[in-house]
């Protein structure tokens, strides 16, 4: 479903950052990746590559047989096909969580309005919130909205789903009512590549951890394997200092 | 001593003792101004404002010849009289129905009445405000239009729009408008042959633009750039993204900038008096050579510019509270 081949990024603010080096990794149908990392170790970057919100300086990704690097490719359709959650819910505050789910649906897909609202408003019942629909996303709690989001995401019936860091900026108890909807979806079977610390969530529905550290990959296992018994010095040093 | 010091510290008396003062020196600047235009002997005509912003037009429409009226025909809000002269040729009058002195068969002499009416018209005063009105709508909309496409450009991440919004920008920002105003009249009018009505209305607007085009950009700069790639991970092209997630939202934020602007262009429409359009300033001036009543008339000026502004103050007032709905 995806292969990432050989991609470098290196950025240029004030200093050379090379955020990633040569990775490469490939995801089945229906696998569910989870990445961890220190913060700077290039796991947003290759989930942001995964949709070209950052383009890679070499390398080849291809998603569900497409070739995003390649110039002719269109990326706005490839990027209605996986869906994206943020750290920081990226919510549009100026519409109602009905109109945040269904603008995409209505000047993407296509769709007509009343189709777009009545699976926005499966989607809704899906992660929970359907009497939310006509709030503004202010007036919701941070796990309320980050669920919108994934609502948002999924009403474009995507065939991946990335999420960077998806629980880190909520509240304690709000993480798990947004877990829990991650891991339903895993259970439906859903690609998705997945960035966070949560290793509850990666011991029960993740099939690969994958460590990185300053753009690279360290160390690829299962979750059992990574977390029980990680090889690699900087993977170890890490876990102790997460866990 | 201790009781006034005491009276001094009384939040109360202070709050009295604040009115009071405001009251004091607003009615020593009615006594100053009074005093003062009486130094100078001025006489107030007050009187004399009024007919420039409407007036009542008296007409009379008399008969050319010796005739005799042969016929009155009504079609709709106009009367036709037909009249026959001595030597049989007939003569028409249209006129206003209802306003008819005459009746068929009636012999006139040369001069007699045939209609009379009096009509109220629009003064200098008022047809300089819908001039400066119609002048700001237009040059704020042509403005916003400018502003939105430079703005974008100046925003580019490719060189050829964005060098091109930025010198646009700084060369209007740079020269005073009235050396602008000039050149649409006497260069860019001549070269597209332009109405001076036209010249002034595109002086102002690339003037508000260029300032518009800020105005927005730093608008569209201040919203997070996680909305861009939430619209765009949406599968949203460029176009999409702009006009449904971040335009609205910097819209929003940009309409106070944006409505201080508007006021200084309907302020700033005062200068295109210069290249021979009557607006509001322009008709203060011209009353004022011929009646010599400048104080009046120009109180009378400064309050209509006073009701334009203060109006389109109330409107954006009024948009922000709408757009506040979602906070």
């Amino acid at each position: 479903m995806i292969d990432v081949r050989n991609v470098y990024k290196t950025f240029y603010s004030r200093h050379k950052v090379e955020a990633l080096v040569d990775v490469s990794l490939q995801v089945d149908k229906g696998e569910v990746v989870v990445i961890i990392g220190p913060s700077g170790s290039g796991k947003s970057t290759i989930l942001r590559c995964l949709n070209h919100l950052e383009k890679p300086d070499r390398g080849d990704i291809t998603i569900d047989g497409i070739l995003l690097t390649d110039l002719k490719t269109d990326i706005n359709s490839v990027r209605a096909e996986v869906g994206m959650v943020f750290q920081s819910f990226n919510l549009f505050p100026h519409m109602t969580v009905l109109a945040n789910v269904t603008i995409a649906q209505i000047k993407v897909r296509g769709r007509s309005r009343e189709k777009s609202e009545q699976i926005t408003m499966q989607l809704l019942h899906k992660v929970g919130i359907p009497e939310k629909a006509n709030s503004y996303p202010s007036q919701l709690s941070g796990g309320q909205q980050q669920r919108v989001a994934i609502a948002r995401a999924l009403a474009m019936q995507p065939k991946v789903m990335l999420f960077d860091e998806a629980t880190s900026a909520l509240d304690p108890e709000m993480v798990n009512e947004v877990l829990d909807v991650m891991k339903a979806l895993c259970r439906e079977g859903m690609t998705m590549v997945v960035v966070s610390h949560e290793m509850g969530f990666a011991r029960e529905v993740g099939d690969m951890v994958i460590f990185m550290d300053e753009g690279r990959i360290v160390e690829v296992g299962t979750p059992d394997k990574i977390y029980d018994d990680p090889e690699h010095e900087r993977t170890q040093a890490f876990l102790a200092q997460i866990l | 001593m201790d009781t006034l010091k005491n009276l001094l510290h009384n939040p109360r008396f202070r709050n009295i003792l604040s009115w009071a003062a405001l009251a004091a020196i607003l009615v020593g600047l009615v006594i100053g101004t009074v005093q003062t235009t009486r130094r100078v002997e001025y006489i107030w005509r007050w009187e004399q404002i009024p007919r420039y912003v409407l007036f009542k037009e008296s007409r009379e429409i008399v008969v050319e010849d010796n005739a005799t009226v042969k016929a009155l025909d009504r079609a709709g809000s106009s009367t036709v009289i037909v009249a026959v002269n001595s030597y049989g040729e007939e003569q028409y009058y249209n006129l206003p129905k209802d306003m008819i002195e005459v009746a068929v068969g009636d012999e006139l002499k040369a001069g007699d009445l045939l209609a009379k009416w009096t009509k109220w018209k629009p003064g200098l005063l008022l047809r300089g405000l819908v001039l400066t009105l119609e002048i700001s709508v237009l040059s704020i909309i042509l403005g916003i239009i400018i502003g939105l496409i430079t703005g974008l450009a100046r925003l580019s991440s490719n060189p050829a729009p964005k060098w091109l919004a930025i010198g646009y920008i700084e060369l209007i920002r740079g020269t005073p408008l009235l050396v602008q105003i000039y050149i649409f009249y006497f260069f860019v009018g001549q070269v597209f042959s332009l109405s001076s009505f036209w010249a002034g209305v595109l002086a102002l607007s690339f003037f508000a633009g260029a300032y518009v085009a800020e105005i927005i950009r730093a608008g569209i700069q201040s919203i997070h750039k996680g909305q861009m790639e939430a619209a765009r991970s949406l599968g949203m092209n460029y176009y999409l993204a702009m006009r449904y997630i971040i335009l609205p939202q910097a819209f929003k934020r940009i309409l106070p900038p944006l409505a201080g602007q508007f006021i200084s262009l309907i302020k700033d429409s005062s200068l295109v008096g210069v290249i021979a359009l009557v607006e509001l300033t322009r008709a203060g001036r011209e009353i004022g050579t011929s009646t010599f009543n400048y104080f009046e008339v120009f109180f009378t000026v400064a309050a209509l510019y006073l009701i334009l502004t203060f109006t389109l103050s109330m409107l954006v007032q009024f948009l922000e509270r709408r757009f506040a709905a979602s906070d």
